[in-house]
C-alpha cells in the first residue's frame, strides 16, 4: 500500500517542483535502479559486489557507440546493448564465483577495473578521456524525451516496472531459496539446491538491471566518460545499499536518494566531493552498519506497540 | 617493484583477513611524502624509509581506531578502507596538486648497465634487487623470528595464539604497520619509475590485487611469484597490444582463478 | 540390495589420515549406529558422504549407484538426506518455512522466479511439523523454541525429502532426558523405507535404536555386528576404555 502512495506523490512531482529538481528526481530514479541492482547481490545473495559500475558503464558504452558507430536506431540499440551486457555479467559471474565473500568482492573490483582501465586507453573506440558526447535520447513511441517532465515520467515508468521486477524476483519462490543460499549455504546444498548455480543466476540478473540501469543513464547525460566504470561509482552505489538498509527493498532507493541529495548539496560547497563520500562511507560503517531504512522500520515499531 | 606492493596487502589480507583497499592509496600517499621530503633532503633512498615511517605511522592509527571497532565485520572493513582510501586521494590532491611530479632518479642508478648482451636501465634492476632483498629479509622474519612465528601463529588460528599468551591485537597492529610502511616506501622507490600523480592508488590498487590474486593470499612466495609473473606479462602485453594491455593484464589471473580458486601458492581460497 | 556401500574410503588432512581406510555395508532398512571415540572420524565420514569434504580415495555407492563424484545437491535428489551436529537453520524464519525449504530443495518449483513460494509448501510443512508434534509452533521464528524443538525441526526437514538414505549426526546432543526421550521416538517411528545411519555418543538410547553397530577407531572399522556382539568384543573395551 505504501508504495502506491509513493508512486502517486512521485508522479505528482513535477507538477510542484521545478526543472532542477525534476531532473534531480530522473537522477536519483536511474541511481535507485542502479542501487537495487547491487542490493539483489548483496542483501539477498549475500555477495558484497565493488564492481558493479562495470554494467551500467559497458551498457552506456555499448547504446553509445551502437548510436554513433553504426548509427543504430534506438529500439535496436537498446536490447543489444542489454543484451550484450547481460552476457558479459555471465562471464563474469562464472570467473568472480570461483570464490565468496573477500575474494568474491576482489574478483568483481579487478574485473570492473579492467573495463575502466579500457576505456580509458582504447581510445580508437572510446576517445578516452573525451568521452563519448553528442548522443540522442530515445523516443519511444514518437515522444520527445529532451525535456525534464517527459524524461522523468519515461525514467519513473522504467524504474517502476524495474523496481516491480526486481519484487517479484525476491519475493518468488527462487528468492526464498537465494535468501536460504545466503543464510546458510551448507545446509542448503544439503536440501538439494544448487547454490553456486543460484548465486550466478542472481548475478546475471542483478547485471542485466544495472544494465538497464546504464542505459537510462547515458540517455539522461546524451554523454558517457570512463569515470561512469570507475571504483567510486561502484562504491557510490554500494554506499547507497548500505546507507539505506540491505536487506530491504525500499532500502535502495532511500540511499539512492541520500547519496544523490548529499552529493548535489554538498558539490556545492565542497570541492572535494570524493573526501567526502570517503568520510560518509566510514561514518555509515562504524555507527550506522545496518543503515537508515531498517531503523527507521525498529523505530516505527517500537512507536506503533507504545500507542 | 609489484612485489613490495603487494607483499604488504597479502600480508595484512593473509593474516588479518582484512582486503586493504586503501593500500594503493598508501602507496601514492608515500610517494608524495617522498617528493616533499626530497625538496630538503635529495636522497632518495631516506625519502623512502621516512616515507615508510609515515605511512606505518599512519596504518598504525587506522588500524588502531578504526578497523578495530570493526573485527568481523569483513564488509565494512572493506568499506572503510575504501572510504579511508578516497579520504587520501582528495587529501593528496588538495596538499600536493593535480600535476604529475617525477621523482628523479638517484644520480649513481642513471647510467645503463649491460648484462648478458642486454641494456638494463641501472635502476630498473636496483628495484629489482631491492624487491629479493625485502623478499628475504620478510621470509626470515616469518620462519626464523620468533615474531615472525608468533604472526604465523596468529595466522592459523588467532584465538588459540592468542589463548597462549600471544598477543594478536598488537601483533595486528604492529602486522598492518608493516604491510602500510612496504607500501609506501614503495612508493617512493617506485617514483622515479612512476612519479607521484593523482590516480596513482588507483592505478596500483587493481595491481595489487591481481598479483595477490594471482599469487595467493598470505603467501610471500606467492606475491613474488605474482609479481613476476604479471610484470612479465605486462611489459610483453604492452609491447604486443598496446590498446589492451590492461585486459592482458588481468589473463593470468583469470585463468589461474579458474583452475586455482586459492591461488597459485595461497593458504585459503579467498 | 545394500542402501549404502563405501569401499576403501580414504581422507587425509595435511599428512593427518582422518578416515584411514574404511570399508562398510548396510542394507536397505538397516537402522546403523557408528560409535568411536572423539576424533574417530565419525563426522568426517558423514561429510565424505554427503560431499562436503571431497575424498581422496575409494568409493561411495548408493543403492548400487557411485556418486562418490557427485555435488552434495546432486546426492540429495539421489535420496540422501542429512542433519548436523550443529543446529543449522534459518533462525529468523518460521518453522513453517524452514520446513518448506526442505520441501522445495527437491522440487521443480524452486526455479520459479515469479510467483511467490506456492501456499501448499507450507500447508505440507504444517503435515510434516504435525508429524513431530510441532505444529502448535509451526509459525513461531526457530530463534523463538527450545533447543529440543529445533533438533526436532531438523529431523523433520530430513524426513520430509523422505529420503532413502538419512544420516543422523549425533541427533541426541546437548538434549535433556524428556528430549531425548522424544528425540529417540520420532527415530524410532521412521519408515523402514528410509535406511538411517546414526552418530552417537549416548550409548543407552542409541543402542536401543540400532540393528547393527560400528565402531570406529582413528579412522578406522575396528568392530562390526549386532550390539551383543560389540558390546562382548573386547576390542570395543580396548577402544573406550584404553585396556
Amino acid at each position: 500500500m505504501r508504495w502506491i502512495v509513493f508512486i502517486i506523490l512521485a508522479a505528482l512531482l513535477p507538477l510542484v517542483a521545478g526543472e532542477y529538481y525534476v531532473n534531480l528526481s530522473s537522477q536519483i530514479v536511474i541511481f535507485a535502479v542502479f542501487a537495487a541492482s547491487i542490493n539483489l547481490l548483496l542483501g539477498y545473495g549475500g555477495l558484497p559486489t565493488l564492481g558493479h559500475a562495470a554494467y551500467l558503464g559497458v551498457a552506456a558504452y555499448f547504446s553509445a557507440l551502437l548510436q554513433l558507430k553504426l548509427h543504430y536506431a534506438h529500439w535496436l540499440a537498446a536490447p543489444l546493448a542489454v543484451a550484450g551486457t547481460t552476457a558479459m555479467g555471465c562471464a563474469f559471474g562464472l570467473i568472480a564465483l570461483r570464490a565468496t565473500g573477500l575474494g568474491f568482492l576482489m574478483l568483481t573490483l579487478a574485473l570492473s577495473q579492467v573495463l575502466w582501465g579500457t576505456a580509458y586507453r582504447w581510445v580508437s573506440m572510446t576517445d578516452g578521456d573525451n568521452g563519448l558526447r553528442g548522443l540522442q535520447r530515445p523516443m519511444p513511441f514518437g515522444l520527445d524525451l529532451n525535456q525534464a517532465m517527459p524524461f522523468y515520467y519515461f525514467t519513473l515508468v522504467v524504474g517502476v516496472i524495474a523496481i516491480w521486477l526486481m519484487a517479484r524476483f525476491v519475493n518468488s519462490s527462487f528468492g526464498a531459496t537465494l535468501k536460504g543460499a545466503r543464510d546458510q549455504p551448507r545446509r542448503m546444498e544439503a536440501l538439494g539446491y544448487d547454490v553456486w548455480l543460484i548465486r550466478w543466476i542472481t548475478f546475471v540478473y542483478a547485471s542485466f538491471w544495472g544494465a538497464v540501469a546504464g542505459l537510462l543513464f547515458v540517455y539522461y547525460h546524451k554523454y558517457i566518460h570512463p569515470v561512469s566504470l570507475s571504483l567510486a561509482n561502484s562504491a557510490e552505489g554500494l554506499l547507497a545499499v548500505i546507507a539505506g538498509g540491505s536487506g530491504t527493498l525500499a532500502g535502495p532507493i532511500v540511499g539512492a536518494a541520500i547519496v544523490l541529495l548529499l552529493k548535489n548539496w554538498a558539490s556545492a560547497y565542497i570541492e572535494r566531493w570524493n573526501m567526502l563520500l570517503g568520510f560518509v562511507f566510514v561514518v555509515i560503517v562504524v555507527f550506522m552498519p545496518e543503515g537508515v531504512v531498517p531503523g527507521f522500520q525498529r523505530l516505527w515499531k517500537r512507536f506503533v506497540s507504545r500507542t | 617493484m609489484l612485489f613490495l606492493l603487494a607483499a604488504g596487502f597479502s600480508l595484512i589480507f593473509g593474516l588479518m583477513r582484512i582486503a586493504n583497499l586503501t593500500h594503493g592509496a598508501l602507496f601514492m600517499l608515500g610517494a608524495y611524502i617522498g617528493v616533499t621530503v626530497m625538496r630538503y633532503v635529495p636522497n632518495l633512498w631516506l625519502a623512502a624509509l621516512a616515507a615508510g615511517v609515515a605511512v606505518a605511522l599512519f596504518g598504525g592509527l587506522l588500524e588502531r581506531f578504526i578497523l578495530r571497532k570493526l573485527g568481523g565485520n569483513v564488509l565494512g572493513q572493506v568499506l572503510v578502507t575504501l572510504g579511508v582510501a578516497f579520504i587520501i586521494a582528495d587529501a593528496c590532491l588538495v596538499g600536493w596538486g593535480g600535476d604529475p611530479i617525477p621523482i628523479p632518479t638517484p644520480p649513481t642508478l642513471q647510467a645503463p648497465v649491460r648484462m648478458a648482451g642486454f641494456v638494463f636501465p641501472a635502476y630498473r634492476l636496483a628495484v629489482v634487487v631491492i624487491a629479493v632483498a625485502v623478499a628475504i629479509v620478510l621470509y626470515l622474519l616469518m620462519e626464523r623470528t620468533r615474531l615472525g612465528a608468533m604472526i604465523r601463529a596468529g595466522v592459523d588460528d588467532p584465538q588459540m595464539a592468542s589463548a597462549v599468551g600471544i598477543p594478536v591485537s598488537r601483533l595486528f597492529t604492529i602486522v598492518f604497520c608493516l604491510g602500510a610502511a612496504l607500501a609506501g616506501a614503495g612508493g617512493v622507490i617506485g617514483g622515479p619509475i612512476m612519479s607521484a600523480y593523482p590516480g596513482l592508488d588507483s592505478d596500483m590498487l587493481p595491481l595489487a590485487l591481481i598479483v595477490v590474486i594471482l599469487g595467493g593470499v598470505g603467501s610471500l612466495l606467492g606475491a613474488f611469484a605474482g609479481a613476476f609473473i604479471t610484470g612479465f606479462v605486462y611489459t610483453f602485453g604492452v609491447a604486443l597490444l598496446p590498446d589492451l594491455a590492461y585486459v592482458i593484464l588481468f589473463l593470468p589471473m583469470i585463468v589461474v582463478i579458474a583452475f586455482r580458486p586459492r591461488g597459485l601458492f595461497g593458504k585459503f581460497a579467498a | 540390495m545394500e542402501a549404502l556401500r563405501i569401499q576403501n574410503l580414504k581422507k587425509a588432512f595435511g599428512g593427518l589420515p582422518a578416515i584411514a581406510d574404511v570399508s562398510l555395508a548396510v542394507e536397505a532398512g538397516e537402522r546403523r549406529l557408528i560409535i568411536g571415540p572423539n576424533g574417530a572420524g565419525k563426522t568426517t565420514l558423514f561429510n565424505l558422504l554427503t560431499g562436503d569434504l571431497p575424498r581422496d580415495a575409494g568409493s561411495i555407492e548408493l543403492f548400487g549407484a557411485e556418486v562418490s563424484r557427485l555435488a552434495t545437491h546432486s546426492r540429495v535428489h539421489m535420496g540422501l538426506a542429512r542433519t548436523y551436529q550443529i543446529i543449522t537453520l534459518f533462525p529468523k524464519d518460521t518453522l513453517e518455512h524452514n520446513v518448506a525449504l526442505s520441501l522445495l530443495g527437491l522440487s521443480r518449483s524452486r526455479w520459479s522466479m515469479f510467483g511467490r513460494l506456492p501456499q501448499h509448501f507450507y500447508a505440507e510443512a504444517g503435515a510434516v511439523l504435525a508429524r513431530v508434534g510441532l505444529e502448535a509452533a509451526a509459525k513461531r521464528p526457530i530463534a523463538e523454541v527450545a533447543y529440543g524443538e529445533k533438533r526436532r525441526v531438523e529431523i523433520a526437514m530430513a524426513l520430509a525429502q523422505k529420503p532413502r538414505v538419512l544420516l543422523l549426526d549425533e541427533p541426541l546432543a546437548g538434549l535433556s532426558r524428556e528430549e531425548r526421550a522424544q528425540v529417540k521416538g520420532l527415530i524410532a517411528g521412521i519408515p523402514r523405507e528410509t535406511t538411517v545411519v546414526m552418530i552417537e555418543h549416548d550409548m543407552d538410547t542409541a543402542l536401543d535404536l540400532a540393528d547393527r553397530i560400528t565402531v570406529l577407531h582413528y579412522g578406522r572399522v575396528i568392530v562390526e555386528g549386532t550390539r551383543a556382539e560389540v558390546v562382548a568384543d573386547p576390542k570395543t573395551r580396548e577402544v573406550y576404555l584404553g585396556h
